[in-house]
């Protein structure tokens, strides 16, 4: 089926959602999302979203900003920390006026607290910058902005799974999708494209991320001719549940929960003297990554440490974090009131993605030259905010600042331009991947995509996680390469049209496969330490060399074709050393 | 633990009528329904459909009937309901295949009561003010997720496809009761019509069904009580 819009955005969670509502009344609008909007990931973040709003304490803009761009290892470009900082202030106020219901201060201000690598005066000590909606503040995001898409009247194509991104004559022109439903493949012709499809942390075993987060964005995009941007920068939080990865907030040790080893000792306090406990993610996984590698881990199998919220009295545990007590009750049978909660790194978000520059247009090379009407936001864009290791809350302000950034450049570029043709064949890479998904039935296609699925993601949990080496990174190209041949051969058992989530299932392992290849070829050749990406044979970070992103572009074949390296955008704060 | 799983299929190509299916599967105490499902979709038999997202109980998207309850299959552990499992998808919805329900109801009763903050005046420069107080009187009906699960366990919702249903009042409560809101009477309009909110029975399955822990029937009944007073 075919369809004309002026904007199609692809992702109903806050970055997506944000986009369509600066479109709406000013073009003709299309949100397509593989689930529900409500369903969006979004709607998992937990903690809280940063703005220097002073509300309950001296605090400017200038310091977030600083803490971003230390918290990214000065990976991050800092024209992009610049606008996060400043916008998020009113972007806050904005989701305000929307209805999002903020915890209060007494004054009936909006509440605001402490929050990792989030500190006063350029790293003093911590400060309370994290407005929050108890630890429900991305249900609360996910909820306003969809509310607000209601209101709006905005088009929304339900359990639509993004199939392809069309490129004529050097423009983006559209999409092709999948309707889950029916099975039926439709056409959607655009002046502009934004995507704001998530990330892929369905790469790893022990993750936070929702199983439909497979990465279906960034592969669309590599697989179209775009390269991605700082792929090995993949963020590992340190609080996920033991063994299911389900996501503790860091709210929980922003409200004084502490993390203890076996000996009962808090380790934060040797590693990181004046933010302990709140010391960046990247550096808390490596913490606890240390404590379990030398024998101070808790269990049987000393591989998991605690995270205590018991001194923090119940009723500060039920009002300010009920949702995520709640979690270790239902999963581990532990209470939190009494007892520590076993907690590992849970693989978590993706800093890299689809290269942008501030306005959210998607950029193609080292140069920065923008591939007209394509645009990315929130976790599969790579703006950098991040650099190489998000701070905290981060994420969400993204979701905003930027969802916001690019729907209104688009909003500009529709006003200025006509469509592009569609060439003459949109549909067929897409016909041609469902037709060779649709050939498992064959015999001789007996390989199995739940076993290959589970062997990519024990493969990137060991050799790809918290602390790396050439010799693991090898280990893991060469399973990947042998996992992508199987691919070839995998088999489908459900042959029918209407909602087969089998297919969907191949298709999304499809994309999973190759970007985990793209993260560990990424990780392999940055051969330093630099936030979340640390390898124990570089172990000191290289600025002479890698104070660069890492640009990976995609072969025919799907293997990672070439690596080039596009300077980092300084400004107001010199690299220094990393310390907390 | 060795688990049997009797699963309601339906594939709408093939079955006239819907009918059961058993799986025997083995799980860990500690696993999840969904993991279970999964087992059988992954290792057993991969035509078995459901929906899913999160796996934690934030998303909605995989509510279902467990042993004759509604519930999230990513919240219950298959060590809490024992050996034998029976799934079935959740009653009042339409069935489109196996454990996958037509929603597109649901979200159109849920869009009537205009669930979106109303307010006629302009923004401050600032946030709305709101007390703590304030803030915390619509605290339980924000964590709504709309997985269905209490409108899916309501019989007069099963009996009357009309009725607006437990989930669509609870976000209606969740702006009545919000001090900044001033739609309350276009959204009272709405409930006071002879297949909104006087069709509850305040049968408490709702409340029983939210896995949220949103105390359905109690914010029901608030509603009732505004509408009787502003009469």
């Amino acid at each position: 089926m075919y369809h004309k819009y002026d904007a199609v955005v692809v992702g109903a969670g806050g970055a997506g959602l944000m986009a369509a509502l600066q479109l709406v009344g000013k073009a003709n609008v299309a949100v397509i999302t593989k689930l529900y909007p409500s369903r969006s990931h979004t709607g998992a973040a937990q903690g809280g979203i940063c703005a220097a709003l002073g509300n309950t304490e001296e605090d400017h803009w200038e310091w977030h900003m600083f803490d971003t761009v230390k918290g990214g290892d000065y990976l991050t470009d800092q024209d992009a920390a610049e606008v996060l900082a400043r916008d998020a202030v009113e972007r806050i106020i904005e989701l305000e006026h929307m209805g999002l219901p903020f915890n209060r201060t007494p004054e009936g201000k909006i509440d605001q607290r402490r929050f990792g690598g989030h500190t006063r005066n350029y790293g003093e000590g911590p400060v309370r910058r994290a407005c929050y909606a108890a630890d429900r503040t991305g249900h609360m995001i996910l909820q306003t902005l969809y509310q607000q898409g209601i209101k709006n009247k905005v088009t929304f194509f339900n359990e639509f799974h993004l199939m392809d991104l069309i490129i004529n004559n050097g423009r983006c022109v559209g999409v092709t999708a999948l309707d889950i439903k029916t099975g039926e493949l439709h056409t959607f012709h655009s002046k502009t494209t934004i995507f704001a499809t998530g990330g892929y942390g369905r790469c790893w075993q022990v993750t936070s991320n929702a199983h439909a987060c497979s990465g279906d964005g960034t592969v669309t995009a590599y697989r179209a001719g775009v390269p991605l941007m700082d792929m090995e920068m993949y963020q590992f939080h340190p609080t996920g549940l033991y063994r299911i990865g389900i996501l503790l907030s860091e709210a929980a040790r922003g409200e004084g929960g502490i993390l203890r080893n076996s000996e009962g000792e808090r380790f934060c306090e040797r590693y990181a003297p004046t933010l302990k406990d709140l010391a960046p993610r990247d550096m808390v996984s490596r913490f606890i990554y240390q404590e379990i590698r030398e024998g101070r881990g808790v269990g049987p199998n000393k591989d998991y440490v605690l995270l205590h919220v018991d001194h923090l009295g119940k009723e500060v545990i039920d009002s300010k974090l009920p949702d995520i007590t709640d979690f270790a009750r239902t999963y581990l049978h532990v209470e939190p009131y009494h007892e520590g909660v076993p907690i590992q790194p849970t693989a978590h978000y993706a800093m890299g993605g689809i290269p942008t520059d501030i306005e959210g247009r998607v950029i193609i090379d080292e140069k920065g030259t923008v591939l007209p009407g394509f645009y990315a936001a929130g976790e599969v864009a790579c703006v950098s905010v991040h650099g190489a290791n998000r701070l905290g809350t981060n994420s969400l302000v993204d979701l905003v600042v930027f969802g916001r950034r690019a729907g209104q450049h688009a909003a500009r570029f529709i006003k200025e331009n006509d469509y592009e043709e569609l060439p003459t064949t949109p549909e067929k890479r897409s016909n041609d991947l469902l037709r060779f998904v649709e050939g498992g039935a064959q015999s001789g296609r007996k390989e199995s995509a739940a076993t290959i699925r589970k062997e990519m993601q024990e493969c990137m949990m060991t050799n790809v996680s918290v602390v790396r080496n050439e010799k693991q990174l090898l280990t893991a190209m060469k399973k990947l390469q042998e996992l992508r041949e199987r691919f070839t051969k995998v088999g489908l058992t459900d042959n029918s049209t209407k909602f087969n989530t089998e297919k969907l299932e191949v298709l999304e392992l499809g994309s999973l496969l190759e970007m985990a290849e793209v993260t560990t070829k990424g990780a392999l050749e940055r051969k330093e330490s630099r936030g979340a990406h640390y390898r124990e044979d570089y172990t000191s970070r290289d600025d002479k060399k890698f104070l660069a992103h890492t640009l990976a572009y995609r072969s025919p074949e799907g293997s990672v074709k070439e690596l080039r390296y596009k300077p980092v955008t300084l400004g107001r704060f010199e690299p220094k050393e990393r310390k907390y | 633990m060795q688990v049997t799983l009797k699963i309601l299929r339906f594939d709408p190509e093939k079955d006239k009528k819907a009918h059961f299916k058993s799986y025997e599967i083995e799980a860990d105490p500690l696993d999840r329904i969904l993991d279970a499902l999964n087992t059988v979709k992954w290792y057993k038999d991969g035509t078995l459909t459901f929906r899913r997202s999160c796996a934690h109980g934030v998303c909605g998207s995989d509510a279902m009937r467990i042993n004759g309850r509604n519930r999230l299959a990513c919240k219950e552990l298959v060590g809490d309901i024992g050996k034998k499992i029976t799934i079935e998808p959740m009653l009042g919805f339409r069935i489109l295949k196996d454990l996958v329900v037509d929603m597109e109801p649901f979200f159109e009763k849920y869009r009537s009561i205009k669930p979106y903050l109303i307010n006629y005046e302009d923004p401050p420069a600032t946030e709305r003010f709101q007390s703590a107080e304030d803030r915390e009187i619509f605290d339980e009906t924000t964590k709504c997720i709309l997985c269905g699960a209490c409108s899916g366990s309501c019989p007069p919702f099963w009996s009357n496809s009309e009725f607006i249903g437990p989930a669509a009042i609870v976000n209606a409560h969740r702006f009545i009761f919000d001090s900044r809101d001033q739609g309350s009477d276009e959204r009272i309009a709405v409930l006071s019509q002879s297949e909104g909110v006087f069709r509850c029975r305040t049968v408490y399955n709702c409340t029983d069904a939210c896995p949220r822990e949103i105390p359905v029937t109690k914010a029901i009944e608030q509603i009732k009580r505004v509408m009787l007073y502003n009469r």
